[in-house]
């Protein structure tokens, strides 16, 4: 019941010219919450009204404020007809709920119209009074904080993490109603983008009220995503990480010299006294008495599923194993118990971060990852979405026993994302199987807690990469040595992780960028025939990404990759999978070997000579590598370390996707054996092809790096410049008979199209800011991918491409990091046609690390105040003081006029220009400076260029934060706002 | 297979002075891209040209969109949708509005109507400046002419507060206006020695002196319409070479200041009375609209083209015109003293600005 909203609207500017007799407008302002509207005086003749409104006040229950936007209309004030919209604003208030975070949104928000875009902007003021609710039985959950960061938000330390929470809702997609046929394409927009904030509402809502049950106070980690399932109806999901956080009472301790009275500041010491002492430590969640084997069960039963994960992936990601072995001793086994008990009572042992305190991580087992196929059919009670939960607890388990069988007991770096064509989708899931700390899972004083971490002197430098499983039990054949650094323990020859690169990894050289990118056909069918191809084709995908890994990740001289993201698509007849990476050279694994080549034809001699000219280009490759990531492992000698490597002379054998492999045993078979190099057969052209693949791979730019983690491994001077940036692509392909490698070729082709663009942006855009040429940049970027598609037979067949992709990027000279984006786009059309979307963020940079202390520009006189995006968890050179809440927005924009509006390049650029915009207009309203942690999670496209349309749906999300420049702190600064707004008007500029 | 749809969006709109450049210079993307990789920057940064074309694409469809914001300058400060450094701004808008000293001499002191704009066309043959430019540089003179036209105060604050130019480039604006207001002719064969600079000289100082606004500035229009008292005035000027008595009296008053001074005295001597016909012949015609439109033609024939006929260096030319306006001072005879400062001090800068070869 709690709760009084109130909304002032202050006046509009550069209003559309409504009234062509007038060249102006009569414009009104409505402004609803729930089922309640208030309306502002129509100003007469004027494209800048001032309404100067009164305060508007809306008494709601407190669960009304976490679900419902606040609707903002505004209108064109007509006496003779109806009223003509102008465009809509929505606001979540969700920021203003939590006492420590904004606590008014007041600006300029740009007014948006689903068919015209931006038109004109508005400016408002809202404010929540929030009256305490105590009552136990409350549905709402107002006060739980939510981040998008996978990490510990800067200024927070967490006391106690959680786990896991999910939920997900359902509910009818509007664009398929009934009424929809005869509603306008605009009131069907606005009714979907309506919807779904009111269902990330409820989720959110939902979510909270899952954490407070657990006793947290916060959500880490929280990723949400929209499945539109078409006909069946939208589902809106969300996973994170349930957390009590504590806010750093004294961030000065870090800040040199901060003497500026910050409000912040001030806010900072002890906002929620944490109490983790009253925390009861009773099981939050029923205690299920599970008990999984340790051995890779692999009897999962599924209708319609095919998930080959476990099969392709453990033999090679979980390459390592087994851990304590002898040595590990008492002290590890009873950290096991520990942590077992703590995981034990929780239904999923997961946590959506990638990056974690000190002391967090004791071990990592490899990537885990499944796959389920299924139907969909129509949601019927949308109150009771009970298949949905039901699919995604399957894969749950799954991926939980996955875990089990590399002796893991937790799961990190989860995320879980799907892929719908037609009626038949994929749900994905993937982590990384680890070994915790028990100790920040349990509940404790926070003392205790931090003593603790001072004392254990595990080996953090090394020992994440020591195996977990039981060496003499491991759950599939790997070829285990004694660990680089510490020498007693056991480590695999290869780590594969979807986690950030710990902070107190020893890493060799630096980083870069690797990725496995795959189409292949399939037959065009309807739905249980196409579940069911989809499903025979996916451990071959699967198994082929994984060897192109492999295999890039061997020629690049290095031995782990982390921050994998796998991603298959689906599309009417084919299927795409691309997997992004960050390979680095681990100090405590082994040195990889070489890769072989071996033909099957040995009697052809100059087909020998080819092997062999191909064999010397990939040891050039492999060196030529090294030394371009300043790979230079110290020599150990093999005595040394007195462990038990096996001859250099053996190698395993991998077979490429003809043959059998699908089965379980032949891969296993395949890796068997300790072998330190691959060999790589060439028995026909494809192979050939494959190879070839392998090689043509465009090294980078001299001075760029790329990678998909938070960090760039190996470089460590950053720049302060960061610029972010989303680029699309569609192509279509026209040929009607393509095969598989031509379609690899093409998708290939197009990946790396994609990434010289993004190289080549980023360096001109240095070259431009600073004429230095010596100034490396990096970047990084990952894509991901779609589908593409073709038609099968004669012409005009349909497609449907869902894309997908992901990327981001990070640049600079010094710097990078990089986070990871997807976006999904699909189209439809009477062509053949291929498509992909991408979207690359970079940061980019300025280099050379003489940091260029511009003067400041003029802030006076701009009166937009910089708003910095970035897909990375922090800003490099400043420090975050304040987090004002998520950004989640959904926009829908529809064109009936596409070729006035520059095709579908002018009308695409133009609509993630207004996203941009709106998002940073939100985040200044809140007060805030930059967003971090920022993904655009879907990015679907559909166009009919014969009826001149295209419609496109967007879905973004980050945290709105507060930063202030370190440099800017040391000055000081009375004037804070002005501070940040110019330092972070630097960006970008330059003057040449 | 084809690029369909092929972007590239930044959180900071990122701009690219060459390729701005190129646009504003009306190139096409293809010619845009030729001329790039001529300029060898795929040498310098390893890219293809397939990426350049797309880069291209990507400034230009980004340029396309800021262009309708560039016609209103201030909204671009306070548009939402590009997020560009303060100092880019004004390098977009400054670049936007500059012009090209060929093209302006061509439409300097015609009607900014849709009549001209029919005739871009042939300056932009003539001139070599691509057709998208001259438009784009017409439409600029037009819009900025709108939009001032009928305000009060000064016109080269009134532009630069519109269109946020830098004080030298709102001042080439004012000068455009006035003598598009005005319609004086700038095209004549005899004039085509003048540069753009020579008139705009002259405009700054007939709007400073001549206008409405040298003597109230609370009047709409007052930079741009000349004051037409004034002009109505000059009539009175014509005494001085009607009366034989006050031109032989005003010639001898030069000469005797003069002798000696001048290189070209003898010639300064026997053309005196001609060269004083002339400047006050043309200040007593300026009544008619048409003559008004003629000034600098009148100007021209009437002195520059005599003077140097006879080789008169700038500095006899400066010398004789200080002695020939202070001298009328001393002619008791002659009331007009004040009328004859505003109209000489005026025209003499002129003369001189326009006095070369």
């Amino acid at each position: 019941m709690p709760g009084k909203l109130k909304v002032k609207i202050v006046a509009g500017r550069h209003l559309p010219v409504m009234d062509r007799a007038s060249d102006l407008t009569d414009a009104f302002v409505e402004v609803k919450f729930g089922n309640t509207t208030f309306k502002t005086d129509v100003y007469l003749k004027s494209l800048n009204p001032q309404w100067n409104s009164e305060w508007f006040k809306f008494e709601v229950d407190d669960e009304d404020l976490q679900d419902e936007p606040l609707q903002i209309t505004v209108l064109d004030h007509d006496t003779y007809s109806a009223n003509d919209a102008i465009g809509k604003v929505y606001i979540d208030i969700d920021p203003l709920l939590y006492s420590e975070a904004a606590t008014v949104i007041s600006g300029w928000f740009p007014i948006y119209d689903t068919i015209h875009g931006i038109r004109g902007e508005i400016n408002v003021v809202v404010k929540v009074d929030l009256f305490n609710d105590l009552n136990r039985f409350r549905q709402s959950s107002c006060g739980v904080k939510f981040f998008c960061t996978t990490s510990i938000p800067k200024c927070y330390r967490a006391v106690i993490i959680h786990g896991f929470v999910e939920e997900l809702v359902v509910n009818e997609d509007p664009e398929y109603q009934w009424i929809d046929r005869i509603r306008t394409p605009r009131a069907s927009n606005e009714a979907r983008q309506r919807l779904i904030s009111l269902m990330s509402g409820e989720l959110q809502r939902k979510i909270g009220l899952k954490v407070l049950e657990m006793r947290g106070n916060a959500v880490v980690g929280y990723l949400q995503c929209f499945d539109l399932e078409g006909e069946s109806g939208l589902v809106v999901r969300a996973i994170g990480t349930a957390c009590t956080l504590d806010k750093l009472s004294s961030p000065a301790a870090f800040l040199p010299a901060c003497n500026s009275p910050s409000k912040e500041m001030k806010e900072i010491p002890f906002n929620e006294d944490p109490n983790p002492n009253t925390h009861s430590s009773g099981p939050s969640t029923p205690l299920k008495n599970q008990t999984y084997s340790f051995s890779p069960s692999k009897s999962y039963s599924r209708q319609s599923s095919s998930s080959d994960t476990d099969l392709s992936l453990t033999p090679k990601t979980g390459m390592g194993s087994g851990s304590a072995g002898k040595e590990g001793g008492p002290f590890k086994a009873l950290l096991r118990q520990q942590t077992q008990s703590a995981l034990e009572q929780r239904e999923f042992p997961f946590f959506t971060l990638t990056a974690f305190p000190p002391g967090f991580l004791v071990h990592v087992g490899g990537v885990v990852s499944a796959r389920s196929v299924k139907l969909l059919d129509r949601i019927h009670n949308p109150d009771e979405p009970e298949t949905r939960d039901a699919w995604w607890a399957e894969i749950r388990q799954e991926i939980k026993s996955h875990a089990k069988a590399l002796g893991c007991h937790a799961v990190v770096g989860y995320s879980e994302s799907t892929s719908i064509c037609e009626e038949v989708c994929i749900l994905s899931a993937s982590g990384t199987a680890a070994v915790l700390n028990p100790r920040f899972l349990q509940d404790g004083t926070v003392e205790g807690c931090l003593e603790q971490r001072l004392e254990e002197n595990l080996p953090t430098r090394c020992g994440f990469c020591h195996i977990p499983y039981d060496e003499l039990n491991m759950p599939f054949p790997a070829h285990l040595t004694y660990c680089y650094n510490c020498r007693k323990q056991k480590v695999p020859d290869v780590l594969f992780t979807t986690i950030d690169l710990p902070t107190d990894a020893t890493v060799i050289g630096k980083g870069c960028l690797i990725q496995a990118r795959l189409c292949r056909l399939k037959k065009k069918a309807q739905a249980e025939a196409n579940a069911t191809a989809i499903s025979n084709l996916l451990p071959f995908m699967e198994y082929e990404v994984h060897t192109q890994l492999m295999n890039k990740l061997k020629l690049k001289g290095m031995n782990a990759l982390f921050g994998l993201r796998i991603q298959i698509t689906v599309g009417e007849n084919m299927l795409m999978g691309l997997a992004s990476a960050t390979g680095v050279y681990l100090a405590a694994l082994p040195t990889p070997g070489g890769i072989q080549i071996a033909g099957k034809t040995p009697n052809d001699g100059s087909y020998e000579q080819h092997i062999s000219h191909m064999q010397k280009k990939i040891n050039d490759t492999i060196a030529k590598n090294k030394e371009l990531y300043e790979i230079n492992p110290p020599e150990i000698s093999e005595e040394i370390i007195g462990s038990p490597i096996p001859e250099p002379r053996q190698r395993s054998r991998l077979l490429r996707s003809q043959s059998e492999s699908s089965d379980e045993v032949t891969e296993l078979d395949l890796s068997h054996g300790k072998k330190d190099a691959f060999v790589l057969e060439i028995d026909d052209t494809d192979a050939m092809e494959d190879v070839h693949s392998l090689l043509t791979d465009v090294p980078p730019p001299s001075g760029f790096y790329s990678c998909n983690t938070e960090i760039m491994p190996g470089i460590n001077n950053w720049t302060s410049e960061i610029q972010m940036f989303t680029s699309v692509r569609v192509i279509r392909l026209s040929s009607l008979n393509l095969t598989n490698q031509a379609l690899n070729k093409n998708f290939n082709d197009l990946c790396e199209n994609l990434l010289k663009v993004s190289i080549f942006c980023i360096i001109f855009t240095a070259v431009a800011i600073t004429f230095d040429k010596n100034q490396a940049l990096q970047t990084t970027k990952t894509h991901v991918e779609k589908s593409l598609q073709r038609a099968s037979t004669d012409n005009e067949e349909l497609l449907q491409f869902p894309l997908e992709l992901c990327s981001d990027s990070l640049p600079s000279h010094p710097l990078p990091p990089a986070k990871e984006h997807l976006e999904s786009a699909s189209s439809n059309s009477g062509i053949p046609a291929a498509q992909r979307a991408v979207t690359v963020e970079k940061a980019s940079p300025v280099g050379d690390g003489n940091f260029r202390n511009r003067p400041a520009p003029p802030c006076a006189n701009s009166t937009v105040g910089v708003v910095k995006m970035t897909p990375l968890s922090f800003i490099p050179g400043a420090k975050i003081t304040k987090y004002l809440g998520i950004i989640n927005m959904f926009f829908i924009r529809e064109t009936t006029s596409l070729r006035e509006e520059g095709g579908v390049s002018g009308f695409l650029h133009a609509f993630i220009a207004e996203v941009f915009a709106m998002v940073r207009a939100h985040v200044a309203a809140l007060g805030g400076n930059a967003v971090v942690s920022y993904i655009m999670k879907q990015c679907v496209f559909m166009e009919n260029p014969n009826k001149n349309q295209a419609q496109c749906l967007i879905n973004v999300s980050g945290d709105a934060v507060v930063f202030v420049r370190e440099s800017d702190l040391e000055v000081v600064s009375t004037q804070q706002p002005t501070a940040n707004c110019q330092s972070s008007g630097t960006e970008g500029e330059v003057t040449t | 297979m084809t690029s369909e749809l092929d972007i590239f969006v930044g959180n900071t709109t990122l701009i690219d002075e060459d390729v701005y450049r190129l646009w504003l210079d009306g190139y096409s993307v293809t010619d845009a891209v030729a001329l790039r990789v001529r300029s060898g920057i795929l040498e310098q940064t390893g890219a293809t040209a397939a990426v350049l074309q797309s880069d291209t694409m990507d400034h230009y469809r980004t340029f396309h969109m800021l262009e309708r914001l560039l016609h209103a300058p201030p909204k671009l400060l306070h548009q939402l949708i590009f997020q560009i450094p303060p100092s880019r701004q004004a390098l977009l808008i400054e670049r936007y509005y500059a012009f090209d000293e060929a093209f302006v001499r061509e439409v300097l002191g015609k009607k900014l109507s849709k009549g001209t704009k029919k005739d871009l066309d042939d300056i932009s043959t003539k001139t070599g400046i691509t057709l998208k430019s001259c438009r784009r540089q017409f439409d600029n003179f037009k819009r900025v002419f709108k939009v001032v036209e009928e305000m009060r105060g000064s016109l080269v604050d009134n532009i630069q507060q519109h269109f946020l130019l830098s004080d030298r480039l709102a001042r080439d604006y004012a000068a455009i206006v006035f003598f598009a207001n005005n319609r004086f002719e700038t095209g004549k064969k005899k004039l085509q020695y003048l540069s753009f600079g020579d008139f705009a000289f002259c405009a700054e100082l007939m709007i400073q002196n001549w206008t409405l606004g040298a003597v109230d500035s609370q009047m709409d229009d007052m930079d741009m319409d000349l004051d037409k008292e004034f002009l109505q005035d000059l009539k009175e000027l014509k005494v001085l070479v009607a009366d034989k008595d006050l031109l032989d009296l005003h010639k001898s008053l030069v000469c005797t200041a003069l002798r000696g001074k001048l290189g070209v005295f003898s010639e300064m001597e026997a053309n005196f009375k001609n060269l004083s016909r002339g400047l006050v012949n043309v200040a007593a015609k300026l009544t008619h609209n048409k003559d008004v439109r003629d000034l600098f033609v009148d100007l021209v024939e009437k002195f520059v083209e005599p003077c140097r006929s006879d080789h008169w260096p700038l500095s006899d030319v400066r010398f004789f015109l200080s002695q020939y306006a202070a001298s009328v001072h001393s002619l008791d005879g002659f009331r007009h003293q004040t009328l004859w400062d505003r109209y000489m001090g005026t025209l003499r800068g002129c003369l001189l600005r326009l006095y070369h070869d």
